[in-house]
């Protein structure tokens, strides 16, 4: 009888392989994926208290950086946690690459992907890039910011942070001031820190708080008094490269910064300031509040570490089931 | 400019259907007999005279369409769309007519331009007057600023005016640049989250506003392209209260389909004006019941395929729509209950003919054939293979076969 059986299952059609899972939004994350990645990425901190810092887990497996826009933190910390990781690892800038020749991403997808990588991480000044290249190739994607959009691995270094600093997300105030409008940190942020269950305020300028955004489950204010009762003051970067000619969304920056400018008279020494980087010291946060101790600011830089290797691990160990000690068994 | 098919020659009799002409107050289980390309007899039971005969059973029977709004592409961009490909696909939707649109490269705004084209043309003003009396004598339809609308009000006033000489309406694209500048899709809580820029639907019904203001001044009628935000119809209707004589059109993707569709960032769902939340859906369909809205219009705009495949942000503003436009329509209004069957044929047929001033093709003995045979009951897939036309972006929503 059982050797039926086992014709009988020879028979059936082979499973369809389970969808590919790829980074693209913090709207594709459920709370638990959140609470896995983060618990991933603590595993990984204490591996670098090590004095060999480089771990097996990925050997042999290949990670791509694609990067359409400069980027100092993001791009340097995915190299180092695919490194960490033992992966092989290729950076493409496009400068100097076939993009200046004016090939299209879904060219350039499908070049990449022809060398079979197993993670894109892919940065780009447009939304929806990283959804043609998951279109284009078999990698698994992970969306390193797409313009104005997402950049979900921020979000997640962002949490990773004040979870380390404060014991927890579910029920903290957390403010985030400035040109929200374009701060693709801004949107991803909000998203994650609402599905932790924290509470979330956005202030800024009218102009750029844009229109409908409490759909995501936070509050608008334009004063900058809004900042008093929060946890966390988390300010964005104000993006001048974005500010198009003439748009006239604040007056002047000289303007913005004495409206809107996170000071040491506004914020008190037992709130935590964020910031995503890079600053404009003097514009949107004055330089005694980011280099105070309540500034949070290397921390993250540290936390985009090994969050990012969390990203890239459980991406490519097929997500939650025993993640934990397998990863706690290797740093062991 | 105006493609109007000529009714096939053929001797035919279409038997059994139930043919619907609101126009004529027809509804009935009747036969049809052609003679030459002409209706000649409209019977329960005509004489086949050995004519071919269609078996209609089960199926509709109607006036052919009218699209007041299809950009051909041509002349400039054949790769996208030409006459042929394009006629190919309004014929395969049903539609009989078709009025192009005047943004091609060059602009169709001479008689030159228009000569080399076939028989008649629309022209496209910018930020000056085009020469409309000798392009409606050279056949122009109507007169439109699609695809640039016309910031200045002082221009606008000068063509309404001018309007009156050349006998033919104005159709106005609205769209207060200033606002609506890279804007990327409807400005609500889906582009705030998505990060796009929005195009604010206030971008659209000020300029309606505004139209609608200097056509009443003038004592001219004008008619507004596809309409998208709630405050553009209530304007209008508005508008058609004090008298003023507006027509608008309304495209199938509008009154089918809300920004929420844009949270896949699929390039095809791009299009200007953009698709609006669900208040402005359903103001679009009441506007269409109750007449407000005379004319469904596909807005047919194809692109080449490598153009829509890229990211949402860099593609091209515009869908195809000619040979999915009735499908979809009675897919999501029609079955649902929320229009009635002979409400959308005229919108889709006599409604643009009258807001153009042409004949409107009927179902009557001695008028031409222009007819078109719906299948209420097939279901089909939308598949870009099967188009006729060059676009491939075709919306997915349709699933009815016409």
């Amino acid at each position: 009888m059982g050797e039926i059986k086992l014709m009988r299952e020879e028979l059936l059609p082979p499973a369809p392989p389970p969808p590919r899972r790829h980074l693209i939004s913090i709207g594709d994350l459920t709370r638990h994926d959140v609470e896995r990645l983060l618990s991933t990425a603590r595993a990984f901190e204490r591996s670098l208290d090590r004095e060999m810092k480089k771990l097996p887990t990925l050997r042999g497996r290949t990670v791509v950086n694609l990067f359409y826009e400069s980027s100092t933190r993001t791009s340097s910390s995915f190299e180092l946690a695919a490194k960490r990781l033992s992966a092989d690892t290729m950076s493409i800038k496009a400068a100097g690459s076939a993009v200046d020749k004016g090939e299209s991403l879904k060219d350039t997808a499908l070049t990449i992907g022809a060398y079979d990588p197993d993670v894109i991480v892919i940065r780009h000044p447009q939304i929806g890039a990283p959804h043609v290249v998951a279109a284009n190739t078999s990698a698994h994607v992970v969306n390193a910011g797409d313009g104005k959009h997402q950049h979900p691995t921020q979000a997640l270094l962002d949490l990773y942070t004040i979870e380390g600093e404060l014991d927890r997300i579910e029920g903290l105030h957390v403010a985030i001031v400035g040109d929200v409008l374009h701060s693709r940190v801004a949107r991803s942020t909000t998203q994650a820190l609402v599905l932790m269950g924290a509470r979330v305020t956005l202030v800024g300028p009218p102009a750029l708080l844009p229109r409908g955004i409490e759909a995501l489950g936070c509050e608008t204010s334009t004063d900058i008094g809004a900042i008093a009762a929060a946890d966390v003051v988390y300010v964005l970067r104000m993006q001048r490269e974005r500010m198009e000619e003439g748009a006239n969304y604040v007056p002047s920056l000289r303007e913005y910064s004495a409206r809107w400018g996170v000071t040491p008279e506004r914020v008190r020494p037992d709130q935590k300031v964020m910031h995503p980087g890079p600053m404009n010291r003097g514009v949107e946060i004055d330089g005694r509040v980011a280099d105070a101790a309540h500034s949070l600011i290397e921390t993250q830089v540290r936390a985009g570490l090994v969050t990012r290797m969390a990203v890239l691990y459980d991406l490519l160990t097929n997500g939650p089931v025993g993640v934990q000690t397998a990863v706690v068994e290797e740093v062991a | 400019m105006l493609f109007a098919r000529e009714a096939p020659k053929d001797d035919l009799v279409i038997r059994g259907a139930r043919v619907v002409d609101p126009g004529q107050g027809l509804d009935a289980m009747v036969d049809v007999r052609v003679d030459g390309g002409t209706i000649a007899q409209i019977a329960s039971d005509v004489d086949v005279n050995g004519h071919r005969v269609v078996d209609a059973l089960g199926l509709v029977l109607a006036p052919a369409f009218v699209d007041p709004h299809v950009h051909l592409r041509t002349p400039g961009r054949e790769d996208e769309e030409d006459i042929a490909s394009g006629t190919r696909a309004a014929a395969a939707g049903g539609f009989c007519a078709i009025l192009a649109m005047p943004n091609t490269d060059p602009v169709v705004d001479s008689t030159a331009v228009l000569g080399a084209l076939v028989e008649a043309a629309r022209a496209q003003a910018g930020s000056e007057l085009t020469e409309m009396a000798e392009l409606a004598d050279a056949g122009a339809a109507a007169f439109s600023d699609d695809g640039v609308p016309v910031a200045s009000a002082g221009l606008m006033r000068r063509a309404l005016q001018y309007s009156g000489v050349t006998g033919r309406r104005l159709a106005l694209h609205c769209e207060e640049p200033s606002l609506s500048r890279g804007g990327q899709m409807h400005e609500g809580p889906v582009s705030a989250e998505l990060g796009f820029a929005g195009y604010p639907s206030v971008a659209e019904s000020l300029m309606v506003e505004r139209d609608l203001s200097l056509a009443a001044y003038e004592g001219r009628p004008l008619h507004l392209l596809h309409l998208s935000a709630h405050e553009s119809v209530e304007a209008l209707a508005a508008a058609q209260a004090r008298g003023v004589e507006a027509t608008a059109e309304v495209t199938p993707h509008h009154l089918c389909l809300t920004d929420e569709a844009v949270r896949s960032l699929d390039p095809n769902l791009k299009m200007n004006p953009p698709l609006r939340a669900e208040a402005d859906r359903a103001a679009l369909v009441d506007g269409l019941r109750n007449g407000n809205i005379c004319a469904i219009a596909s807005d047919h705009a194809p692109h080449a395929r490598h153009e829509k495949e890229v990211p949402f942000e860099a593609a091209p503003f515009g869908v195809t729509g000619l040979e999915t436009a009735f499908s979809a329509l009675y897919t999501h209004l029609v079955e649902p209950g929320l229009l009635p069957l002979e409400t959308l044929l005229d919108r889709m047929s006599a409604g643009p003919a009258r807001a153009y001033g042409l004949g409107p093709p009927r179902i009557a003995v001695g008028a031409p054939a222009n007819l078109v045979l719906v299948d209420p009951n097939a279901s089909w897939r939308v598949k870009e293979e099967s188009f006729r036309t060059r676009g491939s972006s075709a919306r997915r929503s349709a699933r009815r076969s016409a």
